[in-house]
């Protein structure tokens, strides 16, 4: 998905009526959003935050400054990891990890839903559409977690509802 | 807290020089572990900084764990932040990573080490230039700035990766590097190896992919062409091949503004405010009468604004029978319903002039400090502020006698009772609008003090009378009255101005103005005509610029530093190469500074080797190559994606222009001419005319299209350059519509066959001789401008002056020495001389520095630049 494309998404779920345009910088088509006062803002999670901020939904960027820096590191974590190696190899390591790091978590911060669960389904979709049965149940706190988002009110919107099958299938893998 | 951190691992420079902030907030303590210990559990690969949170979470972000120290010490986060982290993860590291593989794990050194961070680096370097701060994020260090001297430390602590040109960087990395946190983060990483402390750490690293490698050439803001979509590329062709069916038959009157290009009906005044104590200071002074020398000045005002170019429908003043006639209306409906009172006022009289005086009408000795010739509102001394009355020994100014204090009766503007109605309309008005954010914020930080009841009258002649009885010797306050000049000076064009100033809904009134007349035109005026109540045309777009300073310091008349609008036509540059310049430096967001050397690079640069070559070479071609008729353009998919990529800069033109974004609209057209440039660079016309049939054909249509080109930008130009646009359409025989209406699409504006005139070069090039002479002649040399500044800071001035004083010839030779060595070092740098040279000429400029400070008394300048480790 086009980091604009993104970014439109973001504005519909975050109920921001009036689209913003956004130009591509960069072989990398890095988003870039031109603000009526002020420079422009450049970067996809730069300017997600900054929507966040315009719909009068700060709470999504966390409550606390341990919140708050929580959601950073995993929008870091979205551009740098999830967009930036795209190997096989690579992603299992990140599923790996994710699913590891979600054993105790309803979303990425604990407890409560922020920007850092919209911005990491948009992109780690692209990806679980594509993962077989059994490796869904081999990433189950990934896929409980990626159910839930994408049936969070609004943030799924024309993506494709990936399935996610209830019972076991593959018990012996545990 | 745990702060696991490990030598030599790069991420733990930020981390630690910035866990000082969380000090006081949270205990730190700081673990050391291996930089391959698996500190949290949830990742596969180890992973050093790392801060494991008391709740059990754990930061594995460098950035994030600095963010954290920040918020802790109660730092907000914001968009300008946000924006560098997200780069440095992005875009800076993995070109860092990439260079310090290099240079550490495979021994390279200079350019295939700086090849890959140097577009990074310059990144870095213009925006700190570019908006003129200290810092990355404005004039204190922030998150940003820590986490990116953390990322940058190990490479640039070796003064070879430090390039020199970068000197914004240069500066901005000795600032950060001196500090003590950092200093004490820097030893305990690299343990005073330098950059071999990280070779474990980097050997470990997977070898950096080839693009991360790439060497990027040195080109700083090289536009990237966006991406297009098949639709964009259709719409595009589509529009161009309309050409000069779409567009709507002509106005009369068009002059060069952006909105009239439009189409739109506009109204664009200016004038002189002519009234109040300054006018009658000055007509002292010069011994005419205040009518005289308004008479004189706005004769000089609107010579300056006639030889500039601008287009102003009218150009009026304020002394006229319409002022008097509205401003009076306006109090009368403000005194009928209640929001004008009058008040007793101690005032210091002067018997034998016969009338009361205004503070700038008394002279005597201040109350504070004793200092003899204190004005009547403030001491020039001690600075304090003053209240006339209290004033020992006042003397009139005009005569010289001792005024005595009587009691007066002034008139008063309520504004604390118009308050309510102020903020509900700027309620309805800012969302949404385009005031600049330093209005808004000017307006807002008044509102948030609230509004105090202002004096509106004033114990002055020449002003706008005040028609109530007892008020017969006084006249309105110049910023009551100056702002509904506005309005009388429409009056004095059309007897309809109430079609414009009474009406709303269908006029949207655009202000401009510099920062410190903000608060008239949002508040003072508002408030009149919200009191009014007679449904008067209010603002609905205020544009403040920032303030624009000149070569290092400021702008000022009283030393003769700066170049001034009567000066400009002396100075044998063209008033559109002006109009481009600062219109280019247009202070918007932030101050900016005119620089004689960058007016001639971005002459020679910009205007000569950018625009100018572009359209002159587009017009050559179809004069040597095709008689001068338009020859057939066959486009090829290529060909159409251009049109889509000036499509869109067009676009991007009309958005922000919309947006009174004047400067970066400008930054537009030069994109344009740049693609076109590039265009005619690949295609190669003048080989492809001495080829085949084929290649005949594709000459015809890279010229045809390039000079459509040429034809969009002279109509885009016309705001900016409305003598260049001008020529570019005489040379080129644009049709008349074409001429002075810009659609949101490029058209084919010059079919084939149609027949241009005769082309010739648009601009000239500056000479460095020529510039030279003109910064000495209007001042500014750097070095006078600080010693200046500091005789005027300095709390002892008489010592200062005796000092220079006494040996003046002695320091103005050496100054000249200073100026002249500092040019030619200036001059070697640019031609990229030896290093040896260079630095043996620096070493002759700083002895001589020395001496000139010597010589004025002052300790001498700690040395700039480059330490020694």
């Amino acid at each position: 998905m086009a980091a604009a494309a993104e970014l439109s998404l973001l504005e519909k779920s975050l109920g921001l009526s009036k689209g913003n345009k956004y130009s591509a910088q960069g072989e990398r088509q890095i988003p870039v959003l031109q603000t009526n006062n002020g420079p422009s803002l450049t970067g996809l999670t730069t300017i997600a935050a900054h929507l966040v901020k315009q719909a009068n939904k700060e709470y999504l960027l966390g409550s606390t400054a341990e919140e708050k820096a929580i959601v950073q590191q995993w929008l870091e974590y979205r551009v740098t990891q999830v967009d930036g190696h795209s190997s096989k190899n690579d992603i299992r390591t990140l599923l790996k990890d994710l699913n590891s790091y979600l054993e105790d978590k309803v979303y990425l911060t604990g407890y409560n839903f922020t920007l850092a669960d919209i911005l990491l389904y948009y992109g780690l979709h692209r990806f679980i559409v594509d993962l077989t049965v059994q490796e869904k149940e081999k990433y189950l706190n990934v896929s409980r977690w990626f159910c839930h988002i994408q049936h969070y009110p609004g943030i799924r919107q024309h993506l494709s509802s990936v399935v996610f099958i209830k019972n076991r299938l593959y018990t012996n893998s545990h | 807290m745990r702060l696991f951190v490990s030598e030599g691992v790069p991420g733990c420079l930020p981390v630690l020089a910035a866990a000082g902030r969380a000090r006081g907030r949270a205990e730190v303590l700081i673990s050391t572990v291996g930089p391959e210990d698996c500190v949290v559990p949830f990742l596969t690969r180890p992973k050093v900084p790392v801060l494991q949170l008391d709740s059990g979470n754990y930061l594995f972000s460098t950035s994030a764990i600095c963010r954290y120290f920040f918020l802790l010490s109660g730092w907000e986060q914001d968009d300008l932040t946000n924006q560098w982290l997200e780069w440095e993860a992005t875009e800076l590291q993995p070109a860092l990573s990439a260079a310090l593989y290099y240079l550490v794990v495979q021994g390279k050194k200079g350019e295939d080490v700086l090849g890959s961070v140097r577009r990074a680096l310059t990144h870095i370097d213009h925006s700190l230039s570019r908006q003129n701060c200290p810092f990355l994020a404005g004039e204190t260090e922030s998150l940003a700035d820590i986490v990116l001297w953390g990322a940058l430390y190990p490479l640039l602590q070796d003064p070879a990766y430090l390039p020199e040109e970068l000197s914004a960087l240069h500066s901005w990395f000795q600032t950060l590097s001196t500090q003590e946190p950092c200093q004490r983060a820097a030893e305990t990483v690299l343990k005073q190896q330098g950059v071999l402390a990280l070779r474990p750490y980097l050997q470990k690293q997977p070898q950096p992919s080839p693009t991360e490698g790439r060497a990027v050439t040195n080109e700083p803001e090289e536009e990237e062409l966006a991406t297009l979509s098949e639709e964009e590329i259709a719409m595009a062709v589509t529009a161009w091949e309309k050409g000069l069916e779409s567009l709507p038959p002509l106005r009369p009157q068009q002059n060069p503004v952006y909105s009239r290009l439009r189409q739109w009906n506009t109204l664009y005044l200016c004038g002189t405010d002519e009234y109040g104590t300054a006018t009658e200071t000055k007509a002292l002074e010069e011994g005419l009468t205040p009518q005289e020398i308004c008479d004189k000045y706005h004769i000089i005002h609107a010579d300056i604004y006639r030889w500039f170019n601008i287009s102003f429908d009218i150009f009026g003043r304020t002394t006229t029978p319409q002022q008097t006639k509205i401003t009076q209306d306006i109090f009368q409906q403000l005194l009928k319903r209640g929001f004008v009172w009058q008040d007793t006022v101690e005032q210091l009289r002067c018997e034998h002039c016969a009338r009361f005086l205004a503070d700038r009408f008394v002279e005597g000795m201040c109350p504070f400090c004793g200092y003899e010739e204190a004005r009547g509102d403030q001491c020039d001394k001690c600075g304090k502020l003053i209240n006339a009355v209290e004033l020992k020994k006042p003397q009139c100014k005009v005569c010289r006698s001792c005024p005595v204090v009587q009691s007066t009766q002034h008139l008063f503007l309520d504004l604390p009772k118009l308050e309510k109605r102020l903020e509900e309309w700027l309620g309805r008005t800012l969302p949404g609008s385009d005031w600049t954010p330093n209005a808004q914020f000017i307006t807002r930080s008044w509102l948030r003090d609230g509004l105090k009841p202002r004096c509106i009258t004033r114990d002055l002649k020449w002003g706008t009378p005040v028609p109530l009885e007892g008020f017969e010797d006084k006249v309105f306050y110049v910023w009551f009255d100056a702002t509904i000049g506005y309005l009388s000076i429409t009056a004095n064009y059309t007897d309809q101005w109430e079609r414009w100033w009474k009406n709303p809904e269908q006029v949207d009134l655009y202000q401009f103005m510099a920062k410190d007349n903000v608060p008239f035109h949002s508040l003072v005026f508002p408030c009149s005509a919200l009191g009014a109540e007679d449904n008067y045309t209010l603002v609905s777009h205020l544009i403040a610029t920032e303030y624009l300073n000149y070569e290092d310091g400021k702008f000022s008349k009283s030393r003769g530093v700066g170049v001034f609008g009567d000066m400009a036509q002396d100075t044998g540059i063209p008033a559109d190469i002006w109009r481009f310049y600062l219109l280019y430096i247009r202070p918007e967001g932030q101050d900016s500074a005119f620089s004689w050397t960058d007016l001639l690079l971005k002459n020679n640069s910009e205007l000569l080797n950018n625009l100018g070559n572009f359209i002159n070479r587009a017009g050559m071609f179809v004069s040597k190559f095709f008689g001068g008729y338009v020859p057939e353009m066959v486009l090829t998919p290529d060909d159409q994606r251009l049109l889509a990529h000036v499509t869109l800069e067009l676009q991007h033109y009309h958005q922000l222009l919309e947006k009174v974004r004047i400067r970066d609209a400008l930054r537009s057209i030069l994109t344009i001419s740049r693609h076109g440039n590039q265009y005619i660079q690949v295609n190669e016309p003048w080989k492809r005319i001495k080829g085949s049939e084929a290649d005949r054909q594709r000459a015809g249509t890279v010229t045809g299209l390039a000079v459509n080109i040429a034809a969009l930008l002279s109509v885009m130009l016309q705001p900016y350059m409305p003598t260049v646009s001008a020529t570019i359409q005489a040379q080129l025989q644009l049709p008349p519509p074409a001429c002075s209406i810009l659609l949101t699409n490029f058209l084919c504006t010059l079919p084939a066959g149609h027949q241009i005139g005769t082309v010739s070069p648009l601009f000239q090039k500056l000479e460095n001789d020529q510039i030279e002479s003109l910064r000495q002649r209007f001042g500014g040399g750097q070095l006078e401008e600080t010693f200046d500044l500091k005789a005027k800071t300095s709390l002892k001035p008489a010592v200062v002056e005796t000092v220079t004083t006494a040996r003046p010839q002695q320091i103005q030779a050496l100054m000249d020495e200073v100026t002249k060595q500092g040019n030619f070092v200036r001059e070697l740098k640019a031609q990229k001389a030896d290093k040896n040279e260079v630095a043996a000429e620096v070493a002759k400029l700083l002895d001589l520095k020395k001496q000139l400070a010597v010589a004025e008394g002052k300790p001498p300048e700690a040395p700039k630049g480059k330490k020694k480790k």
